[in-house]
């Protein structure tokens, strides 16, 4: 009776501390979405039966190895006890209801994650290896950084042209994976100004560590005037081949494998690329001529540049205009 | 010493052929490539077959495994050169591809290879001696020295041994593996696997990337194999069988797992694969030619577990000594069964899964692919629909050899038996309901995922009747603690935080949150080294002087876990840590602004000082073979029916039969007895 009362009280003060110092460990990134809100609370729900049930396990045993060890020169063997029918019945249903209303807890959290706003932002998101598209359909705008208003729930519709990618913030807690071939959704209300990055959760090949972009929570106001800049950029950009291409390099993230400033990546580097030679795998120099890089645009497998073998471009399905103002603007990086 | 020399013999050999082996890979990609590329695949793998041939040539000469291997590099070099005639005749513009052969040829090389190393090792003999209506003794006579561990022997023990051997040597291979990566992500920016870095045809990051994929799947077979150690070695000793029901199809079933290993090792030098071990479609539908070959290292190694618990099934049914009826079963039994349930009714999912893919591939059918009609998400529910329950195939065994030597050490019985063999076949029947649970972001139904998070939360309270009863085993006992009782309790805390972080899990919307993060990595860490690892280390030592006549070394034992149980819980902490931060899975490199440098410097430290802990107890398992303290009695006053007999055991077990007459764990019932063996003038009578 004397060690049930120890091991009583032990378990007790072990569970709160357990508690404590999980719980002030600051283990979760900031909170900086509604939906992150139900999620946390559901982690410190969890925090509060791990602890206890850590502490329910680990303290009777660490106690049994001190208080029942073998005595020196004793070989005799303990008193025999084989077990106790309702004691294990009372440790098979008590626990089966506290996972049924767990889960039912659960459910109920769930919904409120994905409460939904019908006035919600929508933004299309597109996963390319190994960049991100942003789409904001009433502006008609393009960028490869999601910026949004705070306090706004959004909604993102998203796709992949690929393989299956992830979208994660961590500060916002949600995930939720892009499937090529149809459209996955996913909401989010930011409720914390700052700057954050999207990170690709979903293993999506080579470069899937470096798919991060930059996301972006202001003020109605200040989200307001980078959209009428962006649409101003646009615009502009609109109006010459090259400006075209560039706003086709940063939506299809190609910089994610060609750099634009002589750096070494997963592709050659497009900086002072146009007029020069290249050297292929077969050994044979080709100038690198408009027709050359329309080529390697078009079917990225036919000419494949020394140094880089095994590297596999997927085709982007470009028109032959928007070839040639993707050539245009690489022409641009001398 | 003569078998010094042996080993020296061979390691010169490895030398030898490994040398003349990249020599004419090289030459061959000369000829065919005209180029000459020094990090390329085609040396490396020839290098690598004919190296690892030699050796076993060298320590064994030309039978067994060695011509089994020898006849794998023949076949696969002859099915692809088949393939590629085919295509030349037929005028295909490629006959040849970024790997010598091109992909097709390969895969049909590599099938042919495993077929050709199955007849080469000989362990289809005797069916073929069948086929032809030649008659063959029921038992083979084995070698008495080592030798015997290098050819297809029908000995449930040698069989058993060769499961483990392999298994210990595929948890070193993955384990480097993990070590390389580990050291790559000891700080953030790339290290030394940067983009410029060139090996077998891939860049740093994508090198990172295959070993990963590695790590896991080879840390999978080694499971797999591993369990199969323990259970064909254990089983019909312990239900007192001469040997497993089909001896030959035992042999079958380990031998398969030897090239599936090869195969292996060749996605790795055949260009590797990014997908991780869950290959899912469309990245692996475009992953390089590695691709294949792990798919069909996979598919072989699934044949060997199915036909493998097959065995362990019909064994225990039909096999048991007298009076041994299910209420009586040792626990490790009812462990063993309700793991094999499993991996012979759910491996097929995986093949199926893998072989689809490849049939993509090759065919360029559509199943996954969505241009053409296919679902990339349907490959996720038949992949995790034999992928969740292997989780529990790889523990249950585990849980098993905790209960069965808790008792032993404790001196006391095992607290609700009913309760803990019959949690077993629970947790293996749930387990059969959950695997949308790694789903839960992938885009399934929705509403789907809310009876996945109530079955996937059922789970934890067969696994709760586990933990319950073995606290009320050591209450009250009287508790020992040699080398094999410290792995049982490293076991149970590890298991038990690894099923504390899984109900975080399961619960959909913090799941978001967690899914594909280092937080599930941590978390099933921690499930397969509490479920697996650290039994699988308690088995060793425990079973060792059974095998051997000898025991390991109790100092160097316990500096293996004193040294490995600290490391791993700061490496799997440390890994839910990062992951609740923002830390994902499977990549080679993090954002420093994530400020995880320093955990992740303290984790690669934690990870190096487990590697070591393995080592030592390697160079334990090694010497002790030799130079253990002798042990030829019941050296852990055990009930058990193998300890009854001396060691090392007799190759047809028991010189006479057993009957059982009292319960397997009554230790504390003075004048009681679990079995009891039959006198002399009585064996005639008995079934042999």
């Amino acid at each position: 009776m004397r060690h049930f009362l120890i091991v009583g009280i032990l378990v007790v003060v072990a569970a709160i501390l357990t508690y404590v110092g999980l719980d002030s460990a600051n283990l979760m990134p900031v909170a900086a979405s509604a939906q992150a809100v139900p999620i946390d609370e559901m982690w410190n729900l969890e925090l509060i039966f791990m602890s206890f049930f850590f502490a329910l396990i680990v303290v009777p045993l660490a106690y049994s190895l001190i208080a029942f060890r073998r005595k020196k020169g004793d070989t005799s063997d303990a008193e025999h006890m084989e077990g106790n029918t309702k004691l294990e019945i009372a440790w098979t249903v008590l626990p089966l209801f506290i996972v049924i209303a767990f889960a039912y807890v659960g459910a109920v959290n769930l919904a409120e994650t994905r409460r939904v706003d019908p006035d919600a932002i929508i933004v299309k998101v597109t996963g390319i290896q190994w960049s991100w598209k942003f789409e904001y359909p009433p502006y008609g705008v393009v960028s490869d950084e999601l910026h949004l208003p705070v306090d706004k729930q959004v909604l993102l519709q998203m796709t992949s042209t690929d393989v299956i990618h992830s979208f994660w913030v961590p500060e916002f807690r949600v995930k939720q994976d892009l499937v090529p071939g149809r459209i996955t959704e996913l909401r989010i209300t930011p409720t914390l100004e700052g700057d954050y990055k999207v990170r690709c959760a979903e293993l999506c090949g080579t470069s899937h560590a470096f798919m991060e972009k930059p996301v972006v929570i202001s003020s109605q106001g200040d989200f307001d005037e980078w959209m009428a800049e962006q649409v101003k950029l646009a615009e502009q950009a609109a109006a010459t081949p090259g400006g075209r291409g560039q706003a086709l390099v940063a939506a299809n993230g190609c910089a994610a494998c060609h750099s634009i400033n002589g750096a070494q990546g997963i592709g050659p580097t497009w900086s002072g690329l146009f007029g020069h030679e290249v050297l292929l795998t077969d050994g044979t120099p080709v100038s690198a001529d408009e027709a050359y890089i329309a080529e390697s645009i078009k079917a990225p497998q036919a000419k494949i540049v020394a140094g880089f073998e095994g590297q596999l471009m997927p085709s982007y399905g470009f028109t032959d205009e928007q070839i040639a103002d993707v050539v245009a603007y690489i022409k641009t990086l001398r | 010493m003569r078998k010094t020399n042996y080993v020296g013999r061979g390691l010169l050999l490895l030398v030898i052929a490994g040398v003349a082996g990249y020599g004419i890979g090289l030459g061959i990609d000369l000829l065919i490539s005209n180029t000459l590329n020094f990090s390329g695949s085609v040396p490396s793998a020839f290098a690598l077959l004919l190296a690892v041939t030699a050796f076993f040539f060298g320590l064994y000469g030309y039978r067994g495994i060695t011509r089994g291997l020898t006849w794998q590099i023949l076949g696969t070099v002859l099915g692809a050169l088949f393939v590629t005639g085919v295509r030349a005749l037929m005028g295909s513009s490629k006959i040849f591809g970024a790997f010598l052969f091109s992909e097709p040829a390969w895969v049909f090389g590599a099938l042919v290879g495993v077929i050709s190393f199955l007849f080469g090792v000989g362990v289809v003999d005797d069916w073929m001696k069948w086929a032809r209506g030649i008659d063959t003794p029921e038992h083979h006579e084995d070698e008495p020295g080592w030798e015997k561990y290098f050819y297809v022997s029908l000995d449930h023990k040698v069989i058993g041994i060769q499961y483990t051997v392999t298994a210990l040597v595929l948890i070193a291979v993955g384990g480097l593996f993990a070590l390389i990566f580990r050291t790559e992500l000891a700080a953030s920016q790339l290290q030394f696997l940067t983009t410029t870095f060139r090996l077998f045809n891939q860049t740093g990051p994508q090198l990172y990337n295959t070993l990963m994929s590695l790590h896991g799947i080879i840390m999978i077979i080694s499971i797999l194999l591993g369990i199969s150690g323990i259970m064909n070695y254990v089983v019909p000793m312990i239900v007192g069988a001469q040997d497993m029901a089909f001896p030959r199809l035992n042999a079958f079933a380990y031998w398969l797992a030897v090239p599936a290993s090869v195969l292996m090792l060749m996605s790795l030098i055949l260009g590797g694969f990014d997908t991780g071990w869950t290959g899912y479609p469309p990245l692996s539908s475009r992953a390089p030619l590695g691709m294949q070959m792990f798919f069909l290292g996979v598919f072989t190694a699934g044949w060997s577990s199915i036909l493998g618990s097959l065995n362990v099934i019909a064994t225990v049914v039909r096999m048991r000594a007298k009076g041994m009826i299910a209420m009586r079963l040792p626990i490790f039994v009812w462990a063993s069964i309700s793991t094999s349930i499993i991996a012979l009714t759910a491996t097929q999912l995986i093949g199926l899964s893998f072989q689809l893919v490849m049939f993509q591939r090759l065919f360029g059918m559509g199943f996954f692919d969505a241009a053409k009609g296919g679902n990339p998400v349907l490959f996720q529910h038949l992949f995790w629909f034999y992928s969740h329950p292997a989780v529990y195939v790889f523990v249950l065994p585990g849980l098993g050899v905790i209960s069965e030597l808790l008792p032993v050490f404790v001196r006391k019985p095992l607290f609700g038996y009913r309760w803990i063999a019959m949690s077993s076949l629970a947790i293996a029947l749930v387990g059969f309901t959950v695997w949308a649970h790694h789903m839960f972001t992938s885009g399934m139904n929705e509403y789907l995922r809310v009876p996945f998070m109530y079955s996937t939360l059922l789970v934890a309270v067969p696994t709760g009747v586990k933990f319950f009863s073995w606290v009320a085993t050591l209450w009250q006992g009287k508790i020992q603690t040699p080398t094999p009782m410290l792995f049982v309790l490293g076991a149970i805390i590890v298991f038990l935080l690894g099923g504390l972080t899984g109900p975080p899990n399961a619960a959909i919307s913090l799941d978001l949150h967690l899914h594909d993060t280092y937080f599930i990595v941590g978390h099933f860490h921690d499930t397969i080294f509490g479920g697996f690892v650290f039994p699988f280390f308690a088995a060793v030592y425990y079973w060792y002087p059974k095998a051997t006549g000898r025991r390991m070394s109790e100092f160097w034992g316990k500096v293996h876990f004193w040294m490995m149980t600290p490391s791993f819980l700061v490496l799997t902490l440390g890994m839910m840590r990062v992951g609740l931060l923002g830390m994902r899975r499977r990549i080679v490199d993090y954002d420093p602004a994530l400020g995880l440098d320093f955990s992740h410097f303290v984790m690669t430290i934690a990870a190096f000082l487990i590697g070591l802990s393995v080592l030592i107890f390697f160079i334990n398992f090694f010497r002790s073979l030799k130079h253990g303290e002798p042990a030829t009695g019941n050296i852990w006053n055990s009930r058990s029916p193998e300890w009854q007999v001396p060691s090392p055991m007799p190759v047809h077990n028991y010189e006479v039969p057993f009957e059982v007459v009292g319960e397997p764990y009554d230790y504390g019932l003075p004048g009681s007895k679990y079995v009891e063996f039959a006198s002399a003038d009585k064996v005639s009578h008995s079934h042999s």
